[in-house]
């Protein structure tokens, strides 16, 4: 359908009609649908949050930030929350350990996720439904059993424990700090991981493989022709071509681990304290909205600003390669 | 000349599949060598087993004196130029073109210096900087081939090297490829679909067709006396005609066809009254309106078809037994004074050595 020209839409109404007719587009609605979602379903209650990490808490909900009165309108925005998380240890210090045990996290599930995206990339074209089929499978579960069932399987006498003990990992483990004390593996940052990595592993895994899949192998070769033995090949062309899934898949698991609350709750310990923990503990037990607004709004620009400027960069690098 | 590269009796039996049927080829250092063969007839695995991706079922492949059975494709003195080139994406023109240089690890200054002087080679030092993706196809060309000579390799392999350029710019890459081969000196095995690329390129053909190699020689040797009906028929356009032998001297021979009584200035080893077949190239045909004076070489026809190509002029004639025969008059003048068109009758012959005999 043609847009009339700017013109002939004076007057509000044609105006209007040209607006709608724009908004009724089949182009429009599929692009304006997804940001329209987002506009309502996270930025409006962004906002919110944010509004709330300014305002006073009173008896049941926070108060207002702005009240009326004789003809004035009062505007108190209150950054005493924001100088509290900056001044207190505890919430760097949980910030902190949010970020290290998702760097971790990621690492691990990058270690092992990497090897088995390559592999099922590269396993025979019959065979590569099934094994996704097997990444897959997990999700079939419920997500909290799956984690509930790592308290088992670590706890005393749960098999994997024994197993670990058996082979006289535990002494090693706690003199690297994975563990507390030898003989216990559960509410640890050991056990933390193993439930993080264990649940996030698919995030990496998914992207990796459809990356490597779409590899071209006579690149490979090419390496070969020219005098690459199979790991520098790997190393030189595979690697850096991946770089995308890479990137894609660490971004899946290090975002939610920051933010994890469930996994630390049921697995993690006294020194796995992170922000997720903290926020939960604002909210529910300190029925401190405000205080639990500010945490989220620092958690949120702490993970989208460092997204933002790799963005950038990103799409930098590419205007140059272009 | 003793072979440089030989190949011999060289089978690869995919899951009972022959692909390369007992293979045998002896090439000559310094030569321009090309395999020839429509999709699937087993040139490219035969180019494969030279670059390492395939090992032979049977035989061996011997490299100045060097028998490469057991070398891993990495560590053979053999380079290739790939299929639509199999560029490094991530790697600029220069790294790509370093990329063999660096993993031999030669001093970082022989490796500048090589990279440098390959580019020039192929004109691309200006854009050394570049990704692949940033370059036209003709210019992607170019940096596979420095890659593939940057370090002097003993054996230059071809993948379809033009396969993945348009019309008009292969033909002038094909003559500035062999130049930056003939300079280069290295010996070079190229395989291609394309028998203008293959004629134009090579010093030698092999033709091969089902894993087999049908013929080898020169590009005007295959192509002015090929062997067999295949071989006549795959290069270049061809008029077959069957008929029997019916007088074989030493010095001519006469073959009847349904159409025409065949002259040959030179004699087969035959027997008469033996099938054969003659093969006339169109070019070798000239039309007429009056009858020639000799009953032999020459056929009437009516025009069914003619197709105006510039240079040239193809007639497809209507024989009396139905067989078509095609013609080709060059446009040597504008316009011609007795134009003929479709629908006319007219005479076609040809001299007594135009004609290939083929027994099979």
């Amino acid at each position: 359908m043609n847009t009339p020209p700017r013109t002939a839409a004076t007057g509000w109404l044609p105006r209007l009609a040209a607006g709608l007719r724009w908004l009724a587009r089949g182009r429009t609605a599929v692009i304006g649908l997804p940001y329209g979602w987002l506009l309502v379903f996270f930025l409006a209650p962004f906002l919110i949050v944010l509004n709330y990490s300014v305002s006073e808490m009173g008896a049941v909900r926070p108060e207002n930030i702005a009240t009326w009165g004789d003809g004035v309108v009062k505007l108190s925005i209150r950054f005493g929350n924001y100088l509290a998380i900056f001044g207190d240890d505890l919430y760097f210090k949980s910030y902190l350990s949010s970020l290290k045990y998702a760097a971790i996290t990621t690492a691990v599930c990058l270690a092992l996720g990497y090897p088995f995206a390559y592999f099922m990339a590269r396993a025979k074209p019959t065979l590569q439904p099934a094994l996704l089929m097997l990444v897959m499978l997990p999700f079939w579960t419920s997500f909290l059993l799956r984690v509930y069932a790592w308290k088992g399987l670590l706890g005393e006498g749960g098999w994997v424990a024994e197993l670990l003990l058996y082979a006289g990992l535990d002494g090693p483990m706690a003199a690297a700090g994975m563990i507390t004390s030898a003989g216990k593996f559960m509410n640890t940052p050991f056990s933390l991981v193993i439930g993080m990595a264990y649940t996030y592993l698919p995030f990496m895994v998914l992207p990796l493989y459809a990356n490597l899949a779409k590899m071209d192998l006579r690149l490979l070769e090419a390496a070969a022709d020219l005098g690459a033995s199979r790991f520098v090949a790997f190393w030189l062309i595979t690697v850096p071509l991946s770089k995308a899934g890479i990137i894609a898949g660490s971004m899946l698991v290090f975002i939610p681990c920051v933010g994890e609350f469930v996994i630390p709750e049921l697995l993690g310990g006294p020194q796995t304290l992170m922000i997720g923990r903290v926020l939960w503990d604002e909210f529910f037990s300190n029925n401190d909205w405000p205080m639990a607004s500010t945490v989220t709004v620092v958690l949120v620009l702490l993970i989208v600003v460092p997204l933002a400027v790799f963005n950038k960069y990103q799409a930098e690098t590419q205007e140059r390669g272009r | 000349m003793a072979a440089y590269l030989a190949i011999e009796d060289v089978v690869k039996d995919f899951a009972g599949v022959k692909a390369v049927n007992h293979v045998s080829l002896d090439i000559h250092r310094g030569e321009i060598f090309a395999l020839l063969g429509s999709s699937g007839c087993g040139k490219t695995t035969l180019l494969r087993m030279l670059a390492g991706f395939e090992t032979p079922s049977a035989g061996r492949i011997v490299l100045d004196g060097v028998d490469l059975a057991t070398m891993e494709p990495y560590s053979r003195p053999i380079n290739m130029m790939f299929q639509s080139y199999a560029l490094f994406p991530h790697l600029s023109v220069w790294q790509n073109v370093a990329f063999g240089l660096k993993r031999d690890g030669q001093p970082r200054a022989q490796i500048n210096d090589r990279v440098d002087a390959m580019l020039k080679l192929v004109q691309l030092g200006a854009l050394a900087q570049r990704k692949p993706h940033q370059l036209s196809g003709g210019q992607q060309q170019r940096v596979a081939l420095a890659r593939s000579l940057a370090k002097a390799p003993q054996l230059l392999l071809l993948d379809e090297p033009l396969g993945a350029l348009d019309k008009k710019l292969r033909e002038e890459t094909q003559i500035e490829l062999v130049n930056i081969i003939r300079n280069v000196g290295v010996t070079c095995v190229m395989v291609t679909h394309d028998q203008e690329e293959a004629m134009t390129m090579a010093s030698r053909i092999a033709v091969m067709s089902e894993g087999r190699i049908l013929q080898v020689g020169a590009p005007a040797e295959v192509y002015e006396t090929p062997a067999t009906r295949f071989v006549a028929d795959f290069i270049g356009n061809v008029n077959l005609m069957d008929g029997s032998l019916t007088v074989d001297q030493p010095d001519h021979c006469e073959i009847a066809c349904a159409d025409c009584t065949h002259y040959v200035g030179h004699g087969i080893t035959g027997t008469e009254g033996m099938a054969v077949a003659v093969a006339i190239r169109p070019e070798k045909i000239s039309l007429s309106r009056q009858a020639p004076t000799q009953d032999f070489n020459r056929v009437a026809g009516q025009i069914k078809a003619l197709a105006y190509f510039g240079s040239f002029t193809v007639y497809h004639l209507a024989l009396a037994s139905g067989a078509a025969l095609k013609v080709n008059l060059n446009n040597t003048q504008r316009h011609r004074d007795d134009e003929m068109v479709l629908g006319d009758t007219v005479w076609a012959c040809w001299s007594d050595s135009a004609h290939v005999v083929l027994t099979q």
